[in-house]
């Protein structure tokens, strides 16, 4: 089957040449060129602090050090991953750096997670017509926001950066400190947990 | 096959991770449960929908806070 991720071609699609060479001038000092990095990484970037801190002035503060991190430590991106993949691992650092300062008892992403073998789904009801068309994208990108912010910290970082980043199982478990295996558990987890939560929105029927 | 072994294979199942008898496994059991069906169904369309999904709309009030730091701090000579 086609995997779940593929998405409508030239979607977001930002060229890879373009990114390399305006990543090459920033590295030769051309703040120019790192100012239109910035252009086009900020509203994902603050998307994904956002959805990991739940916090908007934390989410703003760690977006603003992770450009400024990135641009700092340019030189020692090596080109061996994408420009954004490694972005977006100096801002979840950031993002986590915060998370942890508000919630030094509850929150620890490299604990074991205890993840029940035996998890069943439950509500399993026909969505209908598509999600996108039922909702206008305003509606629908709040429902999203407030879906993820309810599940647990080391369920959402692992489904941000998988599903929403499209990071890697190996980049994430990377950026995170997790095994590969835990990615994959928490993934799984995290997947059935929000499809739970959007069953409430878009089961057939429902009232609009 | 059974419902609890989709479960447990349904992340790598939509990731198109599986090998092909596994994979042909699911989809023959996904053929006569309706439950599983839905599932695969609907957790497919979770994921599509938040990749697909359009970053939020920064308001313009934080946009320009963080870009005209960030513009302050990296014309700041350095020192």
């Amino acid at each position: 089957m086609e995997p779940a991720h593929a998405k409508l071609a030239g979607s977001q699609a930002n060229s890879p040449d373009n990114e390399a060479a305006l990543v090459a001038s920033a590295k030769a000092g051309d703040v120019d060129a790192f100012e239109t990095l910035v252009n086009r990484y900020e509203r994902k970037i603050f998307r994904l602090t956002q959805h990991i801190t739940q916090n908007t002035e934390d989410a703003q503060d760690a977006s603003q050090e992770a450009f400024l991190k990135a641009f700092e430590h340019l030189g020692e991106f090596q080109g061996n991953s994408r420009f954004y993949t490694w972005l977006v691992r100096i801002a979840v650092n950031q993002a986590l750096m915060k998370l942890r300062k508000r919630h030094t008892r509850d929150i620890s992403l490299d604990q074991d997670i205890e993840t029940e073998d035996n998890f069943m789904p439950r509500e399993i009801e026909d969505w209908g017509p598509s999600p996108e068309q039922r909702y206008a994208q305003d509606e629908l990108a709040g429902i999203l926001s407030h879906v993820i912010g309810e599940l647990e910290p080391p369920f959402r970082t692992v489904f941000q950066l998988r599903d929403i980043e499209e990071l890697s199982t190996e980049e994430t478990a990377e950026a995170l400190g997790l095994s590969v295996p835990a990615v994959k558990s928490r993934l799984l987890r995290a997947r059935l947990k929000l499809r739970e939560k959007l069953n409430r929105y878009f089961r057939k029927g429902i009232a609009q | 096959m059974n419902c609890r072994s989709v479960v447990r294979e349904l992340s790598s199942y939509l990731d198109g991770e599986l090998d092909t008898s596994l994979q042909q496994s699911i989809e023959i059991h996904l053929e006569h449960c309706e439950d599983c069906h839905l599932l695969v169904d609907t957790t497919k369309k979770t994921i599509q929908i938040f990749c697909n999904s359009e970053p939020l709309p920064l308001s313009d009030d934080v946009r320009s806070r963080l870009h005209d730091a960030l513009v302050k701090r990296l014309h700041k000579p350095r020192s």
